[in-house]
């Protein structure tokens, strides 16, 4: 079901920002640094109300949604990892469940499988690496089988190996689902990994979206230079481009 | 480590509770001491039962604002239930009422009631954690500033003693009618720490992804105010204010479970039972001219404890 913004507007955050977000595809929401790109995507994911505007799943208004339905159909992953408690790796993932009030096996298998944590189920949070934790909590995102998976720098604390078997992941996930076909939000900042890896990018400055398409039109040169201010060029060939700046 | 708790704490606590019937200035002998039937029925039972019900709800509620907070120095006294319902007490001592068994508990527990009412009017329609804590910390400031004044502004020497000696919690000559007063609201409060549980584990990843996982903020703070009012302010009521149970029965508790918040609810209220039960029958024991007032006891032995906490915590070791 489509994902959709209708001029979400936050003071000195976001202006006017709309965006029709289909399932089964990447998208990268990228900017330089206070872009509005984290906001955009708490307020995609319901979690922070707009001055203006709003967000639909299919017809129905985010707005209008209980927790629980939201957090079934929506899984958020914030972009700063905040672990309180040294608790067992599984039942972090398990949290996933927590809008089911399940903590059916299967999915939560799946998920530390399909992060590479198997053997890391029974360990305690705090003796994890940074990326360890950061697939520990995407596991948590998958475990919850949600039809869009909004996820702010996900990439960030990975190794490369990680990065792509986790974009790989992201992409089986948009391409077939657990139930439909899942949608995939990212806040991306390498906009290397967006061009070769994203359907869709969506850059935004000052709150505003100033380029939105396929991410050869929308993170083309011209846009770079104007957005970030610096010069830019792409090597190489669709789908292992390098993005070389100054 | 993790072991399961819970069996452990039972036995333990069926370990000490005939011991703590038996034991006091006068050693009971049932073969032999006289009316041992009536002091173990009116006077023994009674002040046992509760010390675990106190401690109970103590340890229940210390953990559940652990876990809110997802601070390990966290005590339910920030909440400001305590202090609010020790006023109440202080009020009815300084209209006269020390002798009417039923008014200070009444008394208190309204006090109790006016903390969690001011509370939830600061900070219950946003749910934010830091405008509740700060408010917790202002009701708890200001109830404490009252007190202050009510024992300055004693009308006689009688009362401003009794408001001390009351502040500082005791078991002593508590009979039937405490325990029934007490009893049901601890439960209940407990029942709705257990209850906010799962919300509280989500929690672990802090404010945004629990709202993400579906938890709503402000029935989560309502089960706490509720929780640890129920809790706190009943045991407030009737033994007076009893602190450091919250704050170290948590600790002592948490590396026998795995940590989730929610696991650690149930484990922390047998082990806050347990722990004012040996601590209520230890003051009894003691060899001193007057009883130490529990409240005491326990506060000489957990301030000691928060230092060490400290100074863990400063080696990076929690």
């Amino acid at each position: 079901m489509t994902l959709s913004a209708h001029n979400l507007t936050m003071a000195r955050r976001l202006a006017n920002v709309s965006l029709a977000l289909e399932p089964g595809t990447i998208t990268a929401i990228c900017g330089p640094n206070g872009a509005g790109k984290s906001t955009l995507l708490e307020a995609l994911a319901g979690l922070i109300a707009p001055d203006l505007g709003h967000v639909r799943l299919a017809e129905t208004m985010l707005a209008a949604m209980t927790p629980r339905e939201r957090a079934r159909a929506i899984g958020y992953l914030p972009q700063r990892a905040e672990i309180a408690w040294d608790v067992p790796v599984r039942s972090l993932v398990e949290l996933g469940r927590m809008p089911y009030g399940d903590a059916r096996a299967e999915p939560v298998e799946a998920a530390l499988a399909a992060l590479d944590l198997a053997a890391f189920a029974e360990r305690r949070a705090q003796a994890l690496s940074g990326g360890e934790t950061a697939r520990v909590l995407l596991a948590r995102v998958l475990a919850g089988e949600p039809r869009w998976i909004l996820a702010d720098e996900p990439l960030a604390a990975l190794d490369l190996a990680h990065q792509l078997a986790l974009l790989a992941h992201l992409r089986r996930a948009a391409d077939e689902g657990a139930k439909n076909r899942t949608g995939v939000v990212l806040v991306l900042h390498d906009l290397a990994l967006a061009m070769n890896h994203a359907d869709r990018a969506v850059v935004l400055h000052d709150g505003r979206v100033v380029a939105d398409g396929p991410c050869e039109d929308a993170l083309a040169t011209e846009v770079i230079d104007r957005v970030w201010g610096v010069p830019a060029r792409w090597l190489g060939e669709p789908g292992q481009k390098a993005l070389v700046v100054g | 480590m993790t072991t399961r708790p819970i069996p452990l704490l039972l036995a333990l606590i069926a370990l000490a509770l005939p011991l703590s019937l038996l034991a006091g200035r006068v050693w009971l002998d049932p073969a032999s001491t006289p009316n041992a039937a009536l002091i173990l029925a009116e006077l023994r039972l009674p002040r046992s039962l509760l010390a675990l019900i106190a401690g109970a709800g103590l340890g229940a509620a210390g953990a559940a604002m652990q876990g809110y907070l997802r601070n390990p120095l966290a005590d339910p006294g920030l909440f400001g239930i305590a202090p609010g319902a020790a006023l109440g007490a202080v009020a009815a001592l300084w209209f006269g009422y020390a002798n009417s068994a039923w008014l200070i508990p009444l008394f208190a527990l309204v006090g109790a009631g006016g903390a969690m009412a001011l509370l939830a009017a600061i900070a219950g329609r946003t749910g934010g954690i830091a405008l509740f804590t700060l408010a917790g910390l202002m009701v708890a400031s200001l109830a404490g500033a009252l007190t202050a004044l009510a024992i300055s502004l004693a009308p006689n020497a009688f009362a401003m003693e009794s408001i001390v000696a009351w502040l500082n919690g005791a078991l002593t000559d508590r009979s039937w009618r405490e325990v029934w007063l007490a009893a049901p609201l601890v439960l209940a409060g407990i029942a709705l720490l257990r209850a906010a549980g799962p919300a509280l584990d989500a929690l672990t990843l802090g404010e945004t992804v629990a709202r993400s996982l579906g938890v709503s903020p402000s029935r989560l703070l309502w089960l706490l105010v509720l929780g640890v009012g129920l809790t706190v302010g009943a045991v407030t009521a009737v033994a007076g204010i009893i602190g450091f149970v919250g704050l170290i029965v948590p600790h002592l508790v948490r590396p026998l479970t795995d940590r989730r918040p929610s696991r650690l609810i149930g484990p922390s209220a047998l082990a806050g039972a347990l722990l004012v039960l040996v601590a209520d029958s230890a003051v009894r024991v003691l060899p001193l001219m007057t009883e130490l007032r529990l409240g005491i006891a326990l506060s000489l032995l957990g301030a000691p404890f928060f230092l060490w906490l400290l100074v863990k915590m400063r080696s990076g070791r929690l």
